[in-house]
């Protein structure tokens, strides 16, 4: 789950990150007197979820207060567009925040390497950028420190890897500091990334955490209250926001073909088949092991939310879940739902046979094979 | 032979009084496996299927001599089941629970590997089986058959939907192992191609991957090195990057993790590497007979 940019602050302000002085809001009065506070000359930022918000025009810089309250109260409400996020999403609150001199960024991450089954500490003195880009273009220019899982960083190790990475002198102490706090705050909040990007060096010899990104791992979430209340609003689509308060497996694709199947492995593959029969799945979902009819219903309803859904495949190998279950919530999403699009059923496995009995005479096409299966609702769907 | 479980796995059961766990357990005796415990904190004395169940895994194994530990414990209590079941000296743990938190992975994951006694497999696994000896997980038996393939799978039901046409073709299996979905499995790819390298009963390998992590390129990295042929399938070629695709391993990010980069690793470590699934059927046997073994 993504933190917003003032709740990372908060994160990282908890375990002494120094970070720009700010308050949120989501009122452009009480905006402008933030500002005033914070002496006129500060950053109004968007706290929206998406990729590309400076470039959408959602951060922008002042000199005085009222302009930044009047720029604040545009800006609550209205929708902004990426290229990242071209749906838009609209801007409830703006941090209001002091603006730092830069000489210098650098960049500071923290996550886990799943190769080495350890947390990494990821360090550059190229920041304020992408950093996939300075990985690609000058790999030496990212140094990387695993953390002892049972001890974890011994400060000369943070050191060493301080320097390895040609921070400045100056600018190393304070480093090797934020360096153990941001350990430490990945470990306390249950976090699977958090980002310093960039991490600014001040002319007056200060180093903050301009913007930060921290995610929490979702499958920590019972363990921080206080996050797990935001987190069905934190999802960046409506209808990924509703499958979590459902407790469905359900990614949004850019495609118009639906699909439903158990076992995310199945339905990866499921979303294979079809892009190579020539169609564009519009989703991922998994109904998961052992799914009753009335999940099996709720889950087609969930798929055709989705506007763009021309068709819909189901894939199902019966293990633990039952075909004929299966069939049965199928037969009532028919009866219930106003199901219009052509609908494609793959059904193997146990109970299989009565599963396909049931559906004998509905209105859903039947497939041999997943193959045959995803031809079929390509062309059904595309006629 | 086999790996890892075979009839005589002495099967401990954590979580055994559960909803999940009861229902996979009565399963699993139907099957033939030997399950000899349960361990539910606080139920100990009862019984459930004939099966006795204790108040702690070091009773249990003290009283029945359980060598392998199946967990079905919920997340937030996972991580201290594998570490009491080593503690308890059992050597072979599968956790089948899904959502254990990263940290906790990590922590055990490092625990059971310094340690040294005990092998996990999973979390967020299917479980392991040896066709008509043991099956430890939630895999429907009865469509696995024995033969000379092993099979090695991030994924449970795309394992079942190969294993299905692998047995529909008359290509049994020697053991099939559900690694599982997590981004940090307690067993790799690698160590179970390592596994089958080493059993004479194994003659081929079919490996399902899937997109996320490096895992399979650790794999085709010891490929490379076997004498055994090994057929592989990796889904998610379509997953966009950055979203997890189910499986909490599943995502492609900063560029690592593609369908891609492992499809070319297996291709030039000298796997066979299917496009369909139902093409898998069709390598494996093009791949045994190439090397003159014949089955069935």
């Amino acid at each position: 789950m993504k933190l917003h940019e003032y709740e990372s602050k908060d994160v990282l302000a908890k375990v002494g990150v120094p970070v720009p002085a700010g308050e949120v809001t989501s009122d452009g009065d009480e905006a402008r007197a933030i500002a005033e506070r914070l002496g006129g000359k500060v950053v109004v930022k968007a706290q929206v979820l998406m990729g590309g918000r400076g470039k959408a025009g959602g951060v922008k810089l002042f000199d005085d207060a009222a302009s930044a309250g009047a720029f604040a109260r545009e800006l609550i409400g209205k929708t902004l567009v990426s290229i990242q996020n071209p749906q838009g999403m609209v801007v409830e609150k703006v941090l209001v925040a002091e603006q730092i001199d830069i000489a210098e960024e650098y960049y500071l991450s923290v996550l886990v390497d799943r190769a080495a089954a350890k947390v990494v500490v990821m360090i550059s003195a190229k920041g304020g950028m992408d950093i996939e880009e300075v990985a690609h273009d000058d790999p030496g220019a990212i140094v990387r420190l695993h953390v002892d899982p049972s001890w974890g960083l011994a400060d000369f190790q943070i050191r060493k890897a301080v320097r390895e990475a040609r921070i400045p002198k100056p600018a190393q102490s304070q480093m090797v500091q934020m360096i153990k706090r941001l350990v430490e705050a990945f470990m306390d909040t249950d976090a699977d990334l958090i980002e310093i990007n960039p991490c600014a060096w001040t002319p007056e010899g200060r180093l903050v955490a301009a913007d930060a990104k921290v995610s929490i791992d979702d499958n920590a979430l019972y363990r921080h209250e206080g996050y797990r209340q935001n987190a069905d609003d934190a999802a960046e689509d409506p209808i990924e926001a509703e499958a979590a308060r459902r407790g469905i497996a359900y990614v949004r694709l850019d495609g118009d073909i639906g699909v439903i199947g158990n076992g995310a492995g199945l339905v990866m593959c499921s979303l294979d088949e079809i892009a190579s029969a020539g169609g564009r799945p519009a989703d991922f979902l998994d109904v998961g092991g052992g799914a009753q009819a009335e999940r099996v219903k709720s889950c087609v309803e969930l798929v055709l939310m989705d506007p763009n859904v021309k068709g819909l495949l189901i894939n199902i190998f019966g293990g633990i879940t039952r075909c004929d279950e299966v069939a049965r919530g199928i037969l009532a999403a028919f009866d219930e739902l106003n199901v219009t699009i052509p609908v494609v059923a793959r059904i193997e496995g146990t109970a299989a046979e009565e599963g396909r009995r049931l559906l004998e005479g509905s209105r859903l096409v039947p497939a041999e094979t997943m193959q045959d299966a995803a031809r079929k609702i390509v062309e059904l769907a595309y006629a | 032979m086999a790996i890892l479980v075979d009839r005589s796995t002495r099967v401990l059961v954590a979580g055994m009084t559960g909803r999940e766990g009861s229902f996979h357990t009565e399963q699993m005796i139907e099957y033939g496996t030997n399950v000899v415990a349960g361990v539910t904190p606080g139920k100990g004395g009862q019984a459930l299927f004939g099966v006795p169940v204790f108040d702690t895994v070091e009773e249990a194994v003290a009283q029945t001599g359980a060598t392998a530990a199946l967990i079905f414990v919920p997340a937030p209590f996972a991580a201290d089941s594998v570490l009491e079941c080593e503690a308890a000296g059992i050597p072979f743990i599968t956790l089948i629970t899904e959502g254990l938190p990263i940290l906790d992975s990590l922590r055990v994951v490092n625990r059971l590997k310094a340690g040294g006694r005990a092998r996990l497999l999973g979390g967020n696994c299917a479980g392991i089986i040896t066709p008509g000896q043991c099956k430890m997980g939630i895999m429907p038996g009865h469509i696995f058959a024995p033969g000379p393939i092993g099979m090695v799978s991030r994924s449970g039901t795309l394992t079942y939907e190969v294993v299905w046409e692998l047995t529909r073709a008359g290509l049994g299996q020697s053991t099939c192992v559900g690694i599982g979905g997590d981004p940090l499995p307690g067993t790799r790819f690698r160590e179970v191609l390592e596994l089958f390298e080493a059993d004479p009963e194994t003659k081929a390998v079919v490996m399902i991957g899937e997109i996320g992590g490096s895992d399979e390129e650790e794999g085709a990295a010891y490929i490379r090195t076997m004498s055994k042929p090994v057929v592989a399938f990796i889904s998610g070629r379509t997953a966009p990057p950055g979203k997890r695709m189910g499986h909490a391993g599943a995502i492609i990010s900063g560029g690592t993790g593609t369908a891609q980069s492992k499809v070319d690793a297996l291709l030039a470590a000298g796997a066979a590497v299917a496009d369909k699934t139902h093409e898998i059927p069709v390598l494996v046997a093009q791949a045994l007979a190439s090397r003159g073994v014949g089955v069935g």
